[in-house]
């Protein structure tokens, strides 16, 4: 077997052997081998991690018509690791009355629910994890541990800024994780699994962003909700709550939590690109080698993070009683229509040639996008002219 | 000793613990984290015995829905989130002893039980529990009734709730 | 080998990379305490009361439906697995299940529960 078709088996077993040698039981060389995998990968990501500090910053920056970090090294690269090196030799402060077990707990939580998500992150065909035939029900859980940790610093950290920020967040992702749990079930629907690399296998023909777009959608929307970012990031409503949750804390554990942020948006710009914009596959070219695939899901699963930041910096907040209405009276019930329209449409036109089902979802979703609208549409209308009056008939054409 | 069961070993006797300090600790939040403890050491138990899904289902309603509810629940019921009271009452020792031969007697019966020592058969490796576990639950023949039921069990759940909040308003 | 076994590596291996990382930062940044600089941070004046406040029972029920919606999609992924094999009276039993739940949504909406008022 050749190292660059497989690099992570011919390696593994390379390790292996030289473990064997040296009179190590053979099950604990593979899970040896298998930590030392792990850490690799980890490792990497938060290297990558680093640099997402300098590419937010970048990009923000021309977003406001600045040129962002530019002193430090060649484009600023070397500004992260300044950044960093300030937050290790920052002081450490535990607010008085701070819950201190829950208060230090949180921010190691809060990195491992976003590191432990690559364990099911089909990185190129032979480069992942593990083939958990859960795979996207994880996602959640591993989202679980997110919240939680959420709850703990909020808690822990006896200020009233981050207790209501803490709950608000915490609000906003369980309301959230209602449309993301109901569009993860469309592509489950489509690959009939809910491993990952399965569904990946599964978009050979067609891209699932094409016969449901309307979920992609509503998937990213969930998503940015998930990560408390803007317009959804009223948690940190700096007039109103400081840093809602982060509050209190400073120096690394801090620094964990932001480096968590950016690596939970980069993570989930790669879900939403595995579920539905077939992950390494780009046109046959993740056959040619798995790096190649490896590059391919990096690309886009920065794509996806760069709309997620095109998001961020191009709306505003809004309220949180907006943003609950939003979700349980228009995302949540929209999800669930598309759920059993998706549904049915799948089951009528399963024996119909590829194009027909293409077409066939594809409006399926963009009609009922259009009524969704409408609906809202109309409701606000009347909502608004409940509240103001009927206006005059000419006033209303400006 | 097998590996395997070593790690049953540290994962049960760490979900025991989890288990004892949700009853013994004074702080009721503490208390709730300390729940979630011990259900995550329950979900390991299960990915220990190879049921991915129970495992992940586990913690996807235990600890991201009703761990988050409790902590919700506790928020808004209690000021004082510290116990003073005295933890044990004078029957203490009559449910010790109640508590020991409950567990002496379940033990004794188990012993006697040959299927106890019996090895699980292999799940062949085409087994997908996921796939299985939804044509029964669709077939007319097996569970589409206690499925349909679930979900009006849910809706009575959340009707209750809300009538609930609703009159206490 | 019990591919859970890789999942309990990534979260071994998850804990520690932060717990390294903080304890450089214990090791590195320097240590002096005052009352001021640990007192709660309060926009600069001195903390009012105590940090426990009473929250609305909004957040109560906002937990208490998405546990049932929870609970509802759980049962829908065995249901979405299968899908593809199984006839439309599945598909029709789906839709009734997720209709019986929609039904529960809106009795929420009418009675103003969903509302953050």
């Amino acid at each position: 077997m050749d190292f660059l078709n497989d690099p992570l088996k011919v390696t593994a077993e390379w390790l292996e052997g030289i473990f064997g040698a040296w009179g190590m039981n053979a099950a604990f060389a593979h899970v040896l081998v298998v930590f030392l995998g792990v850490l690799l990968l980890l490792v990497l990501l938060m290297v990558v991690d680093i640099f997402l500090v300098w590419m937010e910053r970048k990009v923000v920056s021309r977003f406001q018509d600045r040129i962002g970090p530019n002193r430090v090294g060649p484009y600023g690269l070397i500004q992260p690791f300044a950044d960093i090196i300030k937050l290790v030799i920052k002081e450490d402060i535990t607010p008085n009355g701070a819950d201190r077990a829950l208060y230090n707990l949180a921010p190691i939580l809060s990195m491992m629910a976003v590191l432990m998500v690559w364990a099911v992150v089909p990185i190129a065909p032979v480069i992942l994890g593990t083939d958990l035939n859960v795979g996207v029900l994880f996602l959640i859980a591993a989202g679980a541990i997110g919240t939680l940790s959420i709850i703990m610093a909020g808690w822990g950290s006896n200020n009233k800024f981050a207790l209501i920020g803490g709950f608000r967040q915490v609000a906003v992702m369980v309301a959230f994780e209602v449309p993301m749990l109901t569009m993860l079930l469309i592509p489950t629907i489509f690959a009939g699994s809910m491993n990952m690399n399965a569904m990946i296998q599964a978009q050979d023909k067609i891209w699932y962003f094409v016969i449901s777009p309307l979920g992609a959608l509503i998937f990213l929307i969930a998503v940015i909700a998930e990560l408390g970012r803007a317009p959804f990031d009223l948690a940190e409503g700096e007039s109103e709550l400081v840093a809602g949750f982060n509050t209190e804390y400073s120096g690394m554990k801090f620094g964990m939590f932001y480096a968590g942020e950016l690596l939970h948006a980069m993570t989930f710009g790669g879900i939403w690109a595995i579920l539905f914009f077939g992950g390494y596959r780009f046109f046959g070219l993740e056959q040619v080698s798995p790096f190649l695939a490896a590059a391919i899901f990096l690309a886009k699963a920065l794509i996806g993070y760069w709309i997620i930041m095109w998001v961020k910096y191009t709306m505003v907040r809004i309220r949180i009683d907006q943003m609950l209405a939003f979700n349980w009276i228009f995302l949540t019930p929209l999800s669930f229509v598309l759920l059993m329209v998706t549904a049915l449409m799948n089951a009528l036109l399963r024996g119909t040639p590829s194009w027909v089902y293409g077409i066939g979802m594809f409006f399926s979703n963009v009609i009922l996008a259009w009524l969704a609208l409408e609906i809202a549409r109309s409701v606000s209308r009347k909502e608004r002219e409940k509240i103001e009056g009927a206006k005059p008939l000419a006033e209303a054409h400006h | 000793m097998t590996p395997e069961k070593i790690i049953f070993l540290i994962v049960a006797g760490a979900t025991l613990v989890s288990a004892l300090m949700v009853v013994t600790t004074r702080n009721i939040v503490h208390a709730a984290f300390w729940l979630i403890a011990a259900l995550f050491g329950v979900a390991a138990i299960f990915a220990i015995l190879n049921a991915g899904f129970i495992a992940v289902v586990q913690v996807v309603v235990y600890i991201g829905a009703i761990a988050i509810l409790f902590i919700f629940a506790v928020m808004l019921t209690r000021k004082d989130l510290r116990d003073t009271s005295a933890q044990q009452n004078r029957n203490w020792q009559a449910g010790a002893l109640i508590a020991a031969l409950t567990f002496g007697g379940l033990a004794a019966l188990f012993q006697s039980w040959e299927k106890l020592s019996v090895a699980a058969p292999a799940i062949p490796s085409s087994f997908d529990a996921v796939a299985e576990l939804g044509s029964q639950l669709t077939s007319p023949s097996a569970y589409v009734l206690p499925f349909e039921v679930a979900s009006v069990l849910l809706l009575a759940a959340m009707i209750g709730a809300v009538y609930i909040a609703f009159t206490r308003k | 080998m019990n591919e859970w076994l890789y999942v309990a590596l990534f979260m071994i291996v998850g804990a520690i990379i932060p717990i390294g990382a903080i304890l450089a930062g214990a090791i590195l940044s320097p240590k002096k305490p005052n009352p001021i600089k640990q007192s709660t941070y309060e926009c600069g004046i001195e903390p009012v009361g105590d940090a426990w406040v009473q929250f609305k029972v909004q957040y109560y029920i906002f937990a208490l439906v998405f546990l049932v919606f929870d609970v509802e999609a759980v049962f829908l992924f065995p249901w979405a697995v299968k899908l593809g094999q199984l006839g439309l009276y599945a598909v029709v039993e789906g839709i009734i299940f997720i209709s019986i739940l929609v039904v529960g949504l809106l009795y929420a909406w009418r009675k103003g529960m969903l509302e953050w008022s």
